[in-house]
């Protein structure tokens, strides 16, 4: 399942939500994106996305990591507009009878959300708002895959 | 055809999309069109290497043909998870 939202979201709830979907699968894994205040002065994010192209890109990578691993389900949720220091951007989880392919997928959704989903992060401080650069580490992570 | 605007570059062309009329043969085309209309173009397009562009919401390359699309979009690179 993808989700594209601009309201908070309970990040537990949706876990054993997930978790009650795929009861039997034997390994859930899930990874939980949060706002962090890295200077001490971040008052919030905007996150900016492209409508519709943000869709397919997630449900394009979400299908490839059900081709790639042998997953019960896959669920990635990812939050776009203004948070607040410490709130939960996205989430991802997913579930497999191997726990290697559940971890594995999870990382590999992680990857791809970074660099291939069309969204992007601008840190508001005191001091004013900045575009967050992306890192090369980011690009170079999606080549082990 | 569309032409969207993300982010900075957003923010640099000071419109997040227009209609634009062109025979732009493909992408690097439209970019050089772009950039000889306004300085506000000169600088979001000042260098196309920390930018990136989708074609009818498909990540493609600068090189890409235009025919037939109807909506491009250029942004830096995406900074999600």
């Amino acid at each position: 399942m993808i989700r594209v939202q601009s309201e908070v979201f309970d990040a537990g709830a949706e876990l054993n939500a997930f978790s009650n979907r795929v009861a039997g699968a034997g390994a859930v894994v899930s990874f939980t994106g949060v706002v962090r205040d890295v200077t001490g002065g971040l008052s919030g994010m905007e996150i900016e996305h492209y409508e519709g192209m943000t869709e397919k890109a997630l449900a394009a990578i979400r299908a490839d990591a059900m081709q790639r691993w042998e997953l019960a389900d896959a669920l990635v949720i990812h939050r776009f507009g203004r948070l607040e220091a410490g709130e939960v951007i996205m989430m991802v989880a997913t579930a497999s009878k191997h726990r290697k392919d559940a971890f594995e997928a999870a990382e590999f959704l992680m990857d791809y959300l970074k660099s291939r989903a069309p969204f992007w992060k601008k840190e508001v401080t005191s001091d004013g708002a900045d575009w967050v650069a992306s890192k090369d580490e980011d690009e170079d992570a999606l080549s082990r895959w | 055809m569309q032409v969207l605007y993300f982010a900075w570059v957003r923010e640099r062309v000071g419109i997040p999309r227009e209609e634009v009329e062109t025979s732009a043969a493909t992408v690097n085309d439209l970019v050089a069109e772009l950039r000889a209309r306004e300085e506000r173009y000169e600088v979001a397009f000042a260098d196309t290497s920390a930018l990136r562009v989708a074609l009818d919401q498909e990540l493609a390359e600068f090189d890409a043909p235009l025919s037939g699309v109807r909506e491009v979009a250029f942004f830096p690179p995406m900074t999600g998870g």
